[in-house]
């Protein structure tokens, strides 16, 4: 696989009225590459996609498709493909025709179009289905014909616009998974719409986080998840407890102290430069944090006791709000590695017990 | 789960005696409605084979007003007339109405409101003073063009075919319109975004999709023209028939059972045309 640039956006931006639905956006999409755009809807991220497919054309900025300036260029002079949300199936064709369409419109020789309308066919796994209509086929086989339609062509980079989001829970799972092995196998760039901070986990390679027609974060799932750069990335992807304070001094390996105006102090991990004196934001998953029957040793940091308010058994884990300091709520999640049914073995409401967490667990947020 | 026959079953027996009722009355209903509907068409069909030059009373069978009819060459004129403003109005009108209703439908520009009122304005204003607006506009522009060219037009086919454009245009549009109501545009994108310019999306995923109400639009075009009398009363010339015009005409002198004869066979043309384009539509 090539290390090009398959797409690069440079101070892309969309206005509809007066209103910025893309709002100065730059990031570079690589070769081959599962990259996912993920926000909550009115972020940018499907007007994004409609720029790089020609659907819609920047207000301002420049969109590169492998090098090649492609700012008002029409979608059909494009080589790039789109899987719609609603599929977009032609409904007066079988699924041959449909996945042929794009060959026919480029004038590709009969027998080449039988040939690779088997083949796309085939690679979703839909070999017996090519006579039938779309209105005869389920949910999930429409989306492997979308799928089919679009993966023909060979485009350059497809795009997918919450292509699972009509499906059902469990199918949806298996198209994850089967979508992610596809592009693996094809080594064609996909570039992933979707609002499901899990399923943009599970797929890519890198994510874009967008909020109100901005790109906040470019990374791989791991450094969304585990650095966030803001308290908006750091909400919408997991769970955490943000808490509020002051930052005080930073030590050489990146720790700060934080005081809170009800008195408590917390250590976390920097990622940036921190000011002393600033507004700041720690946040901490609660799966990051741990509840202790006994004190802890002297010297844990971040260690206070605490009084247990709320338990919700899930199965696999167990959620517990701690009441901490002047009454502020903690959310944090114990694993149930025991198989037991021992009462005792799960914490009670009213139970006291100590909350401790090692600093570079918790992060500092200067945003 | 709450129609199953276990639980309806007491409430229609205790019902049943007003309930035989009901459907004697419902019966009763259903066959007056078919009557008032169909006898008299019945009766036209059936008094073009009665052997009373009168064509009101039954006395024996024959071909004859058939057979006057063809040998008639008035009013075989007059169908050819009718048949050639039928199809040219249909068929400009179609491509025109086809045209409005999507730009109609895909865009919006400035005055896109009034344009739309003014769109419907032929289908609910009287249909005599439709007639009258374009009399006197073929009138006033041949007026004018005599003046500026000297050239002398006359009321004829022409200005009767016009005519017929004009107001069945407005048709086409309300029923093209509809059919692209339930479109789906993301579709056009789809055949964009797998190559196809602009001519290409229209013509392999817009038009199939559309074709039954385009047809539908043309069909009720084409009715609307065949039996046109008052627009083609009036924009019609000296010496240019059409059938509605002449078979008025031929009933002010004497009924003969010849008009009968016609009307079935325009009759005939209608049904035809209406199986045709159910044909058409459920093949699709």
């Amino acid at each position: 696989m090539k290390n090009g640039i398959a797409v690069d956006l440079r101070n892309v931006v969309k206005r509809f009225a007066e209103v910025y639905a893309v709002d100065h956006v730059s990031m570079q999409i690589r070769d081959g590459e599962f990259f996912s755009m993920l926000g909550p809807s009115g972020c940018g991220k499907t007007t994004t996609l409609r720029m790089i497919a020609g659907f819609e054309f920047p207000t301002a900025g420049e969109i590169a498709l492998h090098g090649k300036l492609v700012g008002t260029t029409p979608p059909f002079r494009r080589n790039v493909n789109t899987v719609f949300q609603s599929y977009a199936l032609f409904p007066h064709m079988t699924v041959a025709e449909n996945v042929a369409f794009g060959l026919q419109m480029k004038k590709t020789p009969q027998a080449e179009i039988a040939r690779r309308v088997e083949e796309a066919l085939d690679l979703v796994r839909l070999g017996g289905f090519s006579g039938r209509r779309p209105r005869q086929l389920s949910g999930g086989q429409q989306q492997r014909v979308a799928l089919a339609r679009a993966l023909v062509n060979h485009p350059e980079v497809l795009l997918l616009d919450e292509p699972l989001g009509a499906l059902d829970l469990k199918l949806r799972k298996e198209m994850q998974l089967e979508l992610k092995s596809l592009q693996e196998r094809v080594g064609i760039t996909f570039i992933y719409v979707t609002h499901d901070q899990e399923e943009a986990l599970t797929m890519s390679d890198r994510i874009a986080v967008m909020n109100a027609g901005k790109v906040l974060q470019v990374g791989t799932p791991t450094e969304i998840y585990e650095r966030p750069v803001c308290r908006f990335v750091a909400d919408f992807i997991g769970e955490t407890n943000f808490i509020e304070g002051l930052a005080g001094g930073v030590e050489p390996d990146g720790v700060a102290t934080i005081t809170t105006d009800d008195g408590l102090t917390f250590r976390a991990q920097t990622t940036r430069p921190v000011t002393p004196g600033a507004k700041v934001t720690l946040s901490i998953r609660p799966e990051k944090a741990f509840l202790a029957v006994q004190s802890p040793p002297p010297g844990t940091p971040n260690c206070f006791p605490v009084t247990v308010a709320r338990v919700a058994y899930i199965g696999s884990d167990t959620r517990i709000d701690v009441r901490l300091g002047q009454g502020r709520l903690f959310d944090l999640w114990e694993q149930n590695s025991r198989s037991t049914l021992d009462r005792d073995a799960y914490w009670q409401p009213g139970e006291t017990g100590f909350l401790w967490w090692p600093a570079e667990n918790a992060l500092v947020l200067t945003e | 789960m709450l129609d199953t026959p276990t639980t309806r079953k007491p409430y229609v027996t205790g019902m049943d005696s007003r309930r035989s009722a009901g459907m004697l009355a419902l019966g009763a209903h259903t066959i007056l409605t078919m009557v008032f509907l169909y006898a008299p068409i019945v009766v036209l069909v059936a008094f073009s084979f009665t052997r009373d030059s009168f064509g009101v009373r039954w006395t024996g069978f024959t071909l004859d007003w058939y057979r006057r009819l063809l040998a008639d060459q008035r009013l075989l004129g007059a169908a050819l007339n009718t048949l050639y403003v039928a199809l040219t109005s249909t068929i400009v009108s179609t491509i025109i109405g086809t045209m409005t209703a999507l730009a109609m439908e895909r865009y919006h520009f400035r005055g896109r409101t009034g344009f739309d009122a003014l769109l419907y304005l032929p289908i609910v204003i009287p249909e005599i003073v439709m007639a009258l607006a374009l009399l006197a506009f073929f009138a006033f522009s041949f007026g004018i063009l005599e003046l500026l060219s000297g050239l002398r037009l006359q009321m004829g086919l022409g200005t009767v075919t016009i005519a017929h454009i004009a107001f069945t245009i407005s048709f086409v549009v309300v029923v093209v319109r509809a059919s692209l109501k339930g479109f789906d545009m993301r579709l056009e994108e789809a055949a964009q975004d797998l190559g196809a310019n602009e001519w290409q999306t229209f013509r392999h995923i817009t038009l199939p999709l559309i074709l039954p109400g385009i047809i539908g639009g043309a069909l009720l075009a084409f009715t609307l023209s065949l039996d046109d009398f008052i627009i083609t009363f009036f924009t019609t010339g000296p010496g240019t028939s059409l059938l509605p015009v002449e078979v008025y005409g031929q009933v002010k002198r004497a009924i003969t059972p010849k008009i009968n004869a016609i009307s079935t066979l325009m009759l005939l043309v209608s049904i035809t045309l209406v199986f045709l384009s159910q044909f058409i539509q459920r093949r699709r």
